[in-house]
């Protein structure tokens, strides 16, 4: 059998950048908002389960292509995001950690069971006639909607990462990261930086919901099996840090792909684990990380 | 610090009134409600020391747990080893799991956030690790044969149970007691309060931490014997996934960190929300609606915990000073 | 080919989701029924409401209450005067601990009997709670054998476990390979790693043997699994005959997906117990369901009251999954324990059902003969995704239609 893995290699290593560029995008918005506002998003699960949700009802109802619904769903998942913490989190929370993780915790209860209540338990998965195309790379095939969310998840970390390092707002979200109280001195209103921050991290999540879609399936719990992959990303790219999210995608998925290979799809998942454990005692700051 | 003295008939007679408890109730289904309770408030109780008093936050709290399940489960399993006996093991083999997982995370520096996530890091492992292990059973889980008798803890009637967990809770009310009022305990405070300074006064911080999480990790071990031996079943993801954890947290914070009745009145009072809420809404997930938006309220409100909102002006649970600390920073 | 997606009854019926048919079912808000009358006969159902096996809970709950309906519509109980069936609904929330308290606070309401769980650790902590106070317990859907291994008077099953299922599916793919000329001699199993998936894997492994089918590798895969493509393409290199999903529905679609996306060629996909093959299943994803084979707990689509039964069921906005038939055949065994006991006595009503032989119409099954609380006559089937419609393909006296083995 382990001749018959190896050879299997490459196929692995080609899947996991696959798979790695889709749990980037998932990570992007978690380490914006846990790079910026420090907090730990309880409901970052179920805020992509909205996300796939919502560019699953455009298909069904409106025939819309979850490709283009990108471009409905990542505004409103802004505004959405916006909203929530500035007269959600923000305000309840009064400032204190446990607070905002209790909040985020009801948060995504409500959140989960709401959509369980409203579009019942049962599995959606959405039928694009291109779904079963691919590119025939001769050892294995690329279906198209991986590779059209490869190339999407690029493009999103590259507009974020310019959006990031290049503009105004950009500046204060890394200023407000780095240094609150120097941040408010210069006159920067940081609730509104943390909101709009916390907003552009759920519009990650709604691109991300749109692009993953044609891959998965979602139903009100789907969101959770992409937390902890997600949370092991940000800390290995570094919190705050958006081509660590991506890069950190690729090293996470190319381990479970390979771990998965050489070590059967169940233990395969401890190289996630592993990692986790690794980076936060060796290098808690992470590959691309600032020294705190 | 806690006045024993100014409460003490009180407590005494709370503390009797839930002994004859199961006498005045004949309902089976609410002894069992308590008895959840009471198991609750005492993992709550366990993350209190490290978490309420340390300062210290875990999301890995069902690791003890469901090592200790483990470990008593497969004695009884494999070897007939008594749970009466197997339990002391499974509070060592928590505690151990406390001193590795202290030691690993505490020795490299890790604080706030990045230690909740390695905790959390580390149940996971755990959790994929028991599914792959043949001696745990692997994904297929232990099923323990129903043979109720002390030395089993296996008991006929939920009112055993009751008393076993009623037992627990008791003592862990008594240890965190001892710890407000040890050295030791103020060492801890003083770690949540401003570790740096704490260090420079003196105190081995990374030794007293990892003392917490051992102690931490010995009540968790006893509580996944308890549940072992009450369902009869244990397999990876009741175990070791994070469903537990996050529930030990959560009924702490809402009853009130760093305060000795904070896990016992968050678990009464967020289980009885939610059986209230299910009592009369039918409809799946409305209840758990209902709960989500009490809880939010509650937090929102009450940001000191239940507990804390009673003691608003004069005496000051100890978090209230970090607090402050806290909220100048961030405004 | 592109058919439209746009469903206008189900998608409605998605966006509104199960709220409008489940509020119109559940006892709605504001009446606890701990409180309601003494005279009816009351029937618990415990299942996952909440959690990651909504979807099948609801379908159980359906299904137990459109019999509820029918058999009060039908006079009841009528050996206890017409006394009224009433469901008093549990949710387990997918925990043992919550499914045993459900099982407390029923008998205190007065409970006569109860069914449930769908998950055979829920089902296996609730049962033996309810053999504290003897009450009548039936496994609507719970696969495991260890339900009625215990030696419990108060448990029964009409539906299959694992162990009877395991062989039917054997006897099934020999038979179907027979009658093609036995081309199909190697298989690999895809299992998920809990008690259902490992333990369904390893009698299928054992009951292949004796039809000369070889089983050449398992592959044992996570609960969630994200990314089946190294499966996918392990399974390619070994180019297996049949390819056998032991899985959850989330996992099954994707594996699925995965197999057609990598154009892995076998014979058959045959799964056992495949949790997501279904009339929505077939729905969905027609180009990749078309000719996969499942053998599960499946109805018997001549029987006239099968029929009508998939006709209410589709008319009240839902799809006709095992899960609805399974609810229905448990609470009619039920119904007919107390109609034949005459009472709602413990003891009477359990010893008339281990004597049942009640004769379930729409399900594919021989006389009910309960030894140990299974019912032997059970039986489960091959069916087969066939142009957008589903046929059971063996054994040959329930067929509706041919097997497409291989498949095309």
């Amino acid at each position: 059998m382990i001749s018959a893995s190896l050879s299997m290699l490459p196929a692995a290593i080609i899947n996991g950048f696959m798979y790695g560029a889709i749990y980037a995008l998932v990570a992007l918005g978690l380490t914006l908002i846990y790079g910026v506002l420090h907090i730990i998003n309880f409901a970052h699960g179920a805020m992509l389960m909205l996300a796939l949700y919502a560019a699953f009802f455009l298909f069904d109802l409106f025939n819309i292509d979850p490709y283009f619904s990108i471009l409905i769903v990542t505004p409103c998942a802004f505004i959405f995001g916006y909203l929530i913490y500035r007269y959600g989190i923000g305000s309840l929370a009064k400032g204190k950690d446990q607070n905002i993780l209790l909040i985020t915790l009801g948060l995504s209860i409500i959140i989960e069971n709401g959509a369980l209540f409203f579009f019942s338990g049962d599995q959606q998965t959405v039928n694009l006639t291109y779904g079963f195309d691919a590119f025939d790379l001769g050892f294995m095939y690329l279906s198209y909607p991986k590779v059209i969310s490869f190339f999407a998840a690029l493009l999103m970390c590259a507009t974020l990462w310019a959006a990031m390092s290049l503009t105004d707002l950009g500046r204060a979200i890394r200023a407000v990261a780095k240094e609150r109280q120097g941040a408010r001195l210069v006159g920067i209103n940081v609730e509104h930086i943390f909101a709009v921050t916390f907003g552009i991290g759920i519009a990650c999540l709604g691109a991300a919901g749109c692009m993953m879609l044609p891959i998965f399936y979602v139903d009100p719990y789907t969101g959770n099996m992409f937390v902890l992959v997600a949370f092991t990303i940000v800390v290995l790219g570094g919190m705050g840090s958006v081509v660590g999210a991506l890069v950190g995608g690729f090293i996470i998925g190319i381990t479970e792909s390979v771990g998965g290979l050489l070590l059967g799809e169940s233990l395969g998942q401890i190289g996630i684990s592993l990692i986790f454990i690794l980076i936060l005692i060796f290098r808690p700051t992470g590959l691309f990380g600032s020294k705190v | 610090m806690f006045n024993l003295r100014r409460h003490l008939s009180f407590l005494l007679l709370g503390a009797l009134g839930l002994i004859v408890l199961p006498y005045f109730i004949s309902s089976r289904f609410y002894i069992d409600v308590l008895t959840l309770i009471f198991f609750t408030a005492y993992l709550g109780q366990s993350w209190n020391i490290l978490g309420g008093y340390a300062g210290q936050f875990s999301f890995g709290g069902v690791m003890f747990f469901g090592t200790g399940a483990y470990v008593s489960s497969i004695l009884l399993t494999t070897f007939g080893f008594p749970p009466i006996f197997g339990i002391f093991l499974a509070i060592l083999g928590g505690a151990f799991l406390g001193l590795i997982v202290g030691y690993m995370s505490f020795r490299s520096g890790l604080k706030g956030s990045y230690f909740a996530l390695i905790t959390l890091a580390f149940a996971e492992l755990l959790r994929v690790l028991a599914n792959s292990v043949e001696f745990t059973g692997g994904g297929v889980g232990l099923f323990l044969t129903y043979a109720p008798g002390l030395s089993n803890l296996q008991f006929e009637t939920p009112v055993g149970f009751y008393y076993f967990a009623l037992v627990l809770m008791f003592i862990s009310i008594v240890i965190v007691y001892w710890l407000e009022g040890s050295r030791f305990g103020a060492q801890l405070v003083a770690i949540r309060e401003n570790e740096d300074a704490a260090e420079a006064l003196g105190i081995d911080t990374l030794r007293c931490k990892i003392y917490a999480i051992m102690i931490m990790g010995a009540m968790g071990g006893a509580a996944g014997t308890f549940y072992s031996q009450k369902y009869l079943y244990l397999d990876p993801p009741i175990a070791y996934s994070i469903h537990l954890s996050v529930e030990m947290l959560l009924v702490t914070i809402v009853g009130g960190m760093g305060t000795i009745f904070g896990p016992l009145v968050g678990a009464f009072v967020l289980h009885s929300v939610n059986e209230v809420a299910r009592h009369f809404i039918d409809t799946p997930g409305l209840s758990l609606i209902v709960y989500g938006l009490i809880l939010i309220i509650i937090i929102g409100y009450l940001p000191n915990g239940l507990i804390g909102a009673f003691k608003k002006k004069g005496k000051k649970s100890g978090s209230s000073s970090l607090d402050k600390k806290r909220s100048r920073e961030d405004s | 080919m592109n058919k439209s997606i746009f469903k206008t009854n189900t998608s409605r019926r998605n966006f509104l989701g199960g709220t409008a048919a489940t509020v119109a079912l559940t006892a709605g808000v504001g009446t606890p029924w701990i409180a309601q009358a003494a005279s009816n006969v009351k029937i618990g159902l415990i299942h996952p409401a909440t959690g990651w096996a909504a979807y099948p809970a609801a379908q159980l709950r359906y299904g137990a209450q459109l019999a509820i309906a029918d058999i009060n519509a039908a006079g009841g109980i009528k050996s206890m005067g017409g006394a009224q069936l009433e469901a008093l609904l549990g949710d387990s929330q997918t925990k043992p601990e919550i499914g045993a308290a459900e099982v407390e606070k029923m008998n205190e309401a007065g409970v006569h009997a109860i069914q449930g769980c769908y998950q055979s650790a829920v089902g296996l902590a609730a049962s033996a709670a309810a053999a504290k106070y003897n009450i009548p317990f039936s496994v609507d859907v719970g696969v495991s054998d260890k339900l009625v291994q215990r030696g419990l008077p108060n448990v029964f099953r009409m539906a299959d476990g694992y162990g009877r299922i395991a062989r039917d599916a054997a006897t099934n793919l020999g038979e179907i390979n027979r009658l093609a000329g036995s081309p199909a001699k190697t298989v690999i199993i895809v299992h998920e790693e809990s008690e259902f998936g490992t333990g369904t894997a390893k009698l299928m492994t054992a009951a292949l043997k004796e039809h000369n089918i070889e089983v050449i590798d398992t592959i044992k895969h996570a609960n969630p699994t994200r990314n089946f493509d190294n499966v996918a393409l392990r399974i390619k290199s070994a180019k297996p005959d049949i390819v056998m999903p032991i899985n959850y529905p989330g996992e099954y679609v994707l594996l699925a997906k995965t197999l057609r996306q990598q154009r892995v060629d076998f014979m058959a996909s045959y799964s056992v117990l495949g949790g997501g093959f279904n009339f929505k299943f077939v729905d969905d994803l027609p180009q990749i369901a078309d000719n996969m084979i499942d053998v599960n707990h499946w109805y018997n689509p001549s029987s006239a009251s099968g029929q009508a039964m998939r006709a209410k069921t589709e008319a009240d906005g839902n799809y006709f999954t095992f899960e609805v038939y399974c609810a229905y055949m448990s609470v009619m065994f039920l119904a007919d324990g107390f109609e034949r006991a005459g009472s709602t006595d413990k003891e009477a009503v359990n010893a008339a059902l281990a004597g049942s032989t009640i004769d379930v119409d729409f399900m594919p099954y021989g006389k009910t003969e309960m030894v140990n609380g299974q019912n032997m006559g059970s039986r489960a089937v091959a069916i087969q995704a066939q142009k957008g419609d589903v046929q059971i393909i063996a054994p040959s006296e329930y067929a509706s239609a041919k097997a497409v083995f291989p498949r095309t």
